[in-house]
C-alpha cells in the first residue's frame, strides 16, 4: 500500500506505543526476577541471581512437565475432534450444519468459571469420577477444539473439493483420499491449530482450578499457589521469565514451518493470495 | 448461502436441546449418599496415600518427608486460600482431611462431610492447650470433630509514621467520623466474616443492641453491623484476601491502617517497615477485643485413607513439628510442648500462645447459624452474611 | 499368513469403503459422532446440569441442595440493586476493553500485514504471540506493582505533577485491555492478510486517497475480523474474577459467582446465566456479521 511519509510515521508511532504497552509489564516482571528483596517495591532495592537456581530446585519443573503433558494430550484430542468436525461441515450438507460452528465456539466464549464449575459438577456429582490430570485434559480439549476447527475449515474451504472428487473417481477409498489428498493440504493448518491449542491449554488457570485432582499441579496452578507467599514470590518471577524464554523456541519454529509451507499451499489453492506473501494467515488466526 | 432463517434455527436447536436436557434432569434429581460413618476405634496399617486440603504453609515438604518415611503414607496436598474453597473441595469427597477454620467447620459437620475424631487415637492431643478443646467451632453434640492445629488473632495494624498516636480502639476503622481521617488508606479483610468485626465494635459501643456473640446476630443487630460496614466502604483503600497482597500494600504506603494477621505484621517488621500493632500495655488488642481464627484438622466422612489421616493428625501436633509449622506460618501453636521447641525462643511470647487471658478477648470465627441457641431460628445464617457482604462491597 | 491378513484387512477396508460410498449422510454422521457427542453430551449436558440448579435452593448450613422448583434466586438477583450494579459494571468494562483493544490492535495489525518487510513481519508475529505464554497471573501481578502508590506509573508521572490511576475500575480496564490485546491483533492481522494487495492497488489506481481506501475498502473487509477478535476480548473480560480481585475493590460477575459456588450453588448458577445469555446474544450478532470465519 502506498502511504504518505507522515502517515507512515504516524503508523510507526502507533505500533511503537502498542508494543511498548505489551512489553513494559513483561520487562518489569523480568526486573523483579532479579530483585533482592522479597517485598515488591519500585525501584528495586538490590539485584540478585539467587532466584533462578531456586526456581530449578523448587517443584516448578515438575509442574512445568505436568502442564506440557496435559497440553499435549488436550491438543491431540482437539486435533482429532476438530478435524472430524471441520471435514463434516466443509464437505457435507446436513441438518444442523450451521450449528456446529456455534457449538465449537461456545466453550471458549463462555466464562471459564462457568465451564469449570459445570465440568467439575459433571465429573464429581454425575459421573462419580475422581478429579485428576485426565479430567483437566478432557476440559482443556473441550475449549481447544475451536482453534483446530477454525484453522482447518478455513483451509478446506480454500482447497477445492474437486481434487478429492478426482481422487474418488480414480477409485481411491475415502481413507486413501483423506490420507493422500486432503491431509497433505491441511498439514500447516493443523500445525497452526495445534500450536494455538497447546498455548491455550498451557496457560489456562480457571477451568484447571475446578477440574484438577488432589496431588496434581500444572504450572499456572503452581504459580497461583506461590504468588501469594512472600517466601516464594521472587521465584515465581524467575519461573515466568524462564517460560517466556522457552516459549520463543516453539513459537518461532512453528511460525517458520507454517509460513514456508502455507505460502505454497495457499498459492496452489488459488486462495487469492499474492505469491510469497510469507506469513501463513491461518497460522495466526487466533484462538 | 447462510440465511437468517437457518442461523436462527440452529440457535433454537441448541436452546431446545439444552432445555430438554434440563427438564430430563430436573425430573430425576438423584439423592445424595451421605455415609456419615462413626469414628475410628483403632489405627490400623497406613493405606499408603493421604490427600489433604490445607491453608498455604500448613503442609510443607519439610514435614511431609519425615512423615512419609515414618508411616509410608504418601502425602498429596491441595492448597486452598479461603474457607469457602475448602468446603467446596471437601464436598468432592476426594480428600481425607482438611485444616478447617471455624467458619468452615459447622458447614462441614452439618453437611456430613466430616466425621468425629476419636481423640484417644491421637496421643499428642493430651497436651493441646485446654482452651482450644471443646470449643463451639470444633465440638458438635459433645463430640470432638477435629484436632486443633494453631490459632491467631486479627490484629489492628498501622503505619507508625502516618498514624500517631497509636490507636486504642477499632474506631479508627469502624467509626466513620474517626476513620474518615484515613480515607482510602484502610485495609479490610475480604470475607463475610468481617461483618463480625463491626459486631465486636458495636458490642461495646452500642450496648442497646444487646450483642452477645458477634457471630449470632438477630435482624436488628445484623442490620446495624452491616450498615456500619457500608459506611466504611467508601473509606476502604483495599479489601485483601491474600496475605501477600496486604503486605505489598503496606510496604508501598497504599495502606496505613486495618485488620491484619500476625503473619503480615511480623513479615513487615522483619523487612524494616514502619508498622505497629497494639502494645503489651493494652493487652496486644484494641479495647473491644478482636476477631480471630483457630484451625482444626478434620477427617472426611468419605476418607479412603483414615489410618493415614489419624497418623497425620497426631504428627502435625508433635511438639517439634507444630513449633515449625507455627513459626513458618506465623500463628500460635496448638501444642503446649511446642513452645519449648521453637527456633525463636520468644516465639510463643510474641504470639501469646500461652496467655489464656489474651485469647479470652478473641472471638474465633465460626459459621453463623439461624439457630443461635435459643431455639427460635431468628439469627442470620451464613448465606445472609454472604449476600450482605456482596452488597456491602457493591 | 501375513499376506492373508493383509488381504483380509484390505478387503475389510474395501467393504467399509463400499458401505460409505454414495452415502454422504452416513459419512457425515460418522465424522460428526465424536465431536458432536463430546460437545453436546459432555459440554452442553454439563451446562444444563449446572443451570438446572439455578431453580433449586440450598440448605444454608449443610449446603445440601433442595431440589424443588423455585424462582427465589432470580428474585434475589432482580430485587437486590447490587447485582444490577455488578452486571452493569462488568458489561461496561468488557465493552470498553473491547473498544480499546480494537483501537490499539488495528495499527499494529495493519503495519504487520501491509507495511512491514517480510522479516519485520515475522518478528512482529512472534513478538505478539510470545506474551500469550508468559503466564496470565504473573502479568497481572506485574501490573499490580506498576499501579501501586509509588510504583512505576507514579514514578514516571511524578515529575509532571501527575499520579497514576491507582487501583479501581480504571486499573481493571487497563489490565484487561493489556491481557487480551494479542487476541485482538491476531485475527485482524489474519483478516488484513486475506485482502489481496491488488485490491488496494486498484482502489489507489482509481484515484482514492489512502484514507478513502482505508475507509471504503480495508475497513469493511476487516470488520468481521475485528468482531471475531472482540468475541475474545469481551468474553474473557466478562468471566475474569482474578484480575478484579488483584487490582480493584470492585466486584464483577465472576467474583460473585465464585464467592457463591461453595455455599450457594443455586444462586451462583442463576448469576452464571447472565454472562451465558449475554455471550450467546453476542455470538449470534457476531455470526451475522460474518465473524466466525475469522476466529
Amino acid at each position: 500500500m502506498r502511504l504518505s511519509r507522515s502517515s507512515k510515521v504516524l503508523l510507526r508511532a502507533a505500533v511503537t506505543v502498542g508494543l511498548a504497552f505489551i512489553y513494559v509489564p513483561l520487562i518489569i516482571l523480568a526486573v523483579y526476577a532479579f530483585n533482592a528483596s522479597r517485598i515488591l517495591e519500585w525501584p528495586p532495592s538490590g539485584l540478585t541471581l539467587d532466584w533462578f537456581p531456586k526456581a530449578f530446585e523448587s517443584t516448578a519443573p515438575d509442574a512445568f512437565w505436568t502442564s506440557i503433558r496435559a497440553a499435549l494430550a488436550a491438543t491431540t484430542i482437539a486435533l482429532l475432534l476438530g478435524t472430524l468436525a471441520s471435514l463434516a461441515v466443509a464437505r457435507h450438507r446436513f441438518f444442523g450444519r450451521e450449528t456446529i460452528s456455534f457449538l465449537v465456539i461456545l466453550p471458549i466464549a463462555l466464562p471459564g468459571i462457568v465451564t469449570g464449575v459445570a465440568l467439575n459438577n459433571t465429573f464429581t456429582q454425575v459421573l462419580g469420577m475422581k478429579l485428576s490430570l485426565f479430567t483437566v485434559i478432557v476440559a482443556h480439549a473441550t475449549f481447544c477444539i475451536v482453534v483446530v476447527y477454525n484453522n482447518v475449515i478455513a483451509r478446506l474451504r480454500r482447497i477445492s473439493s474437486s481434487f478429492e472428487e478426482a481422487s474418488a473417481d480414480l477409485g481411491a477409498s475415502p481413507w486413501q483420499t483423506f490420507r493422500y489428498v486432503t491431509l497433505p493440504n491441511m498439514r500447516s493448518a493443523l500445525g497452526a491449530g495445534a500450536l494455538l491449542a497447546f498455548g491455550l491449554s498451557f496457560d489456562e488457570i480457571i477451568v484447571t482450578t475446578f477440574t484438577i485432582g488432589a496431588g496434581e499441579e500444572t504450572l499456572p496452578i503452581w504459580i497461583f499457589k506461590n504468588l501469594f507467599r512472600a517466601q516464594q514470590r521472587p521465584i515465581v518471577n524467575a519461573v515466568a521469565v524462564i517460560v517466556v524464554l522457552i516459549s520463543i523456541i516453539p513459537v518461532y519454529l512453528a511460525h517458520r514451518l507454517t509460513s514456508e509451507e502455507g505460502g505454497v499451499v495457499a498459492g496452489r489453492g488459488g486462495g487469492g493470495r499474492v505469491e510469497g506473501g510469507g506469513v501463513e494467515t491461518e497460522a495466526t488466526a487466533v484462538p | 448461502m447462510r440465511t437468517d432463517d437457518s442461523s436462527l434455527r440452529s440457535v433454537w436447536l441448541v436452546i431446545g436441546g439444552l432445555l430438554a436436557f434440563m427438564l430430563l434432569l430436573a425430573g430425576c434429581g438423584g439423592g445424595g449418599d451421605e455415609t456419615s460413618g462413626e469414628e475410628l476405634s483403632k489405627i490400623g496399617k497406613g493405606e499408603g496415600q493421604l490427600n489433604l486440603i490445607a491453608w498455604p504453609g500448613y503442609v510443607e515438604e519439610e514435614w511431609i518427608k519425615p512423615f512419609e518415611q515414618k508411616t509410608g503414607c504418601k502425602v498429596n496436598k491441595k492448597e486452598a486460600g479461603t474457607s469457602d474453597e475448602m468446603v467446596q473441595l471437601m464436598r468432592s469427597g476426594e480428600y481425607d482431611g482438611v485444616s478447617a477454620s471455624g467458619n468452615a467447620t459447622a458447614r462441614l459437620v452439618e453437611g456430613g462431610d466430616v466425621d468425629p475424631v476419636n481423640v484417644d487415637l491421637v496421643p499428642n492431643y493430651e497436651t493441646v492447650f485446654s482452651d482450644l478443646k471443646d470449643q463451639p467451632y470444633n465440638t458438635f453434640d459433645g463430640k470432638p470433630y477435629g484436632i486443633p492445629h494453631g490459632r491467631g488473632a486479627n490484629l489492628l495494624m498501622w503505619n507508625s509514621n502516618d498514624v500517631k498516636p497509636g490507636p486504642r480502639s477499632w474506631n479508627v476503622t469502624m467509626d466513620p467520623k474517626v476513620a474518615s481521617k484515613f480515607k482510602g488508606k484502610i485495609s479490610q479483610y475480604d470475607d463475610p466474616m468481617s461483618i463480625a468485626e463491626a459486631a465486636v465494635y458495636l458490642k461495646m459501643h452500642e450496648p442497646g443492641l444487646g450483642i452477645e456473640d458477634p457471630y449470632e446476630l438477630n435482624d436488628e443487630q445484623f442490620e446495624a453491623a452491616v450498615s456500619l460496614m457500608k459506611e466504611q466502604r467508601p473509606l476502604v483503600g483495599e479489601y485483601w484476601s491474600e496475605a501477600e497482597k496486604q503486605i505489598s500494600s503496606y510496604a508501598s504506603g497504599d495502606i496505613q491502617i486495618g485488620t491484619t494477621w500476625q503473619y503480615q505484621y511480623f513479615v513487615l517488621k522483619e523487612e524494616g517497615k514502619p508498622v505497629a500493632a497494639s502494645p503489651a500495655s493494652q493487652g496486644f488488642l484494641p479495647e473491644e477485643g478482636a476477631t480471630g481464627w483457630s484451625d482444626t484438622w478434620m477427617i472426611s466422612s468419605q476418607a479412603e485413607h483414615p489410618n493415614c489421616m489419624y497418623m497425620w493428625m497426631n504428627w502435625i501436633i508433635e511438639p517439634k513439628i507444630n513449633a515449625e509449622v507455627a513459626e513458618l506460618f506465623g500463628e500460635a501453636p496448638a501444642q503446649e510442648l511446642a513452645c519449648n521447641e521453637t527456633k525463636n525462643p520468644n516465639f510463643c511470647a510474641e504470639y501469646h500462645a500461652e496467655e489464656p487471658d489474651f485469647w479470652k478477648r478473641v472471638y474465633y470465627w465460626k459459621t453463623p447459624l439461624a439457630d443461635c441457641g435459643n431455639g427460635s431460628e431468628d439469627c442470620k445464617d451464613y448465606n445472609d452474611w454472604v449476600q450482605a457482604w456482596t452488597s456491602i462491597k457493591g | 499368513m501375513a499376506t492373508e491378513a493383509v488381504v483380509e484387512r484390505r478387503s475389510a477396508g474395501r467393504r467399509l469403503a463400499g458401505l460409505f460410498h454414495g452415502r454422504p449422510r452416513l459419512q457425515a454422521g460418522t465424522l460428526l459422532a465424536g465431536p458432536v457427542g463430546w460437545l453436546v453430551i459432555g459440554y452442553l449436558g454439563s451446562l444444563a446440569v449446572l443451570l438446572i440448579a439455578a431453580f433449586w435452593s440450598v440448605n444454608p448450613v449443610s449446603g445440601e441442595l433442595e431440589k424443588s422448583l423455585s424462582f427465589e434466586n432470580f428474585e434475589i438477583l432482580w430485587n437486590e440493586p447490587v447485582y444490577r450494579t455488578i452486571v452493569g459494571r462488568t458489561v461496561l468494562i468488557a465493552a470498553l476493553v473491547t473498544l480499546t483493544d480494537a483501537i490499539l490492535a488495528f495499527p499494529i495489525a495493519f503495519y504487520m500485514a501491509k507495511v512491514a518487510s517480510r522479516k519485520t513481519k515475522a518478528a512482529l508475529v512472534i513478538a505478539v504471540l510470545v506474551p500469550l505464554w508468559s503466564g496470565y497471573l504473573v502479568k497481572v501481578l506485574s501490573w499490580r506493582n506498576m499501579l501501586s502508590g509509588g510504583g512505576l506509573i507514579d514514578w514516571v508521572l511524578e515529575p509532571f505533577g501527575l499520579s497514576g490511576p491507582g487501583y479501581g475500575n480504571t486499573a481493571v480496564w487497563l489490565v484487561m485491555s493489556y491481557l487480551w490485546l494479542p487476541y485482538m491483533i491476531l485475527p485482524i492481522f489474519a483478516g488484513l492478510e486475506r485482502i489481496p494487495d491488488s485490491l488496494i492497488s486498484a482502489s489507489e489506481d482509481l484515484g482514492a486517497k489512502p484514507f478513502t481506501t482505508f475507509r471504503r475498502v480495508i475497513l469493511p473487509l476487516t470488520f468481521p475480523a475485528v468482531v471475531a477478535g472482540s468475541i475474545f476480548t469481551f468474553a474473557l473480560t466478562l468471566g475474569d474474577y482474578i484480575t478484579p480481585r488483584l487490582v480493584s475493590n470492585n466486584q464483577f460477575i465472576g467474583n460473585v459467582v465464585f464467592n457463591n459456588i461453595s455455599n450457594n450453588l443455586p444462586l451462583a448458577s442463576a448469576l452464571a446465566l447472565v454472562p451465558i445469555v449475554v455471550m450467546v446474544g453476542y455470538l449470534l450478532v457476531a455470526r451475522k456479521l460474518g465473524a466466525f470465519e475469522h476466529i
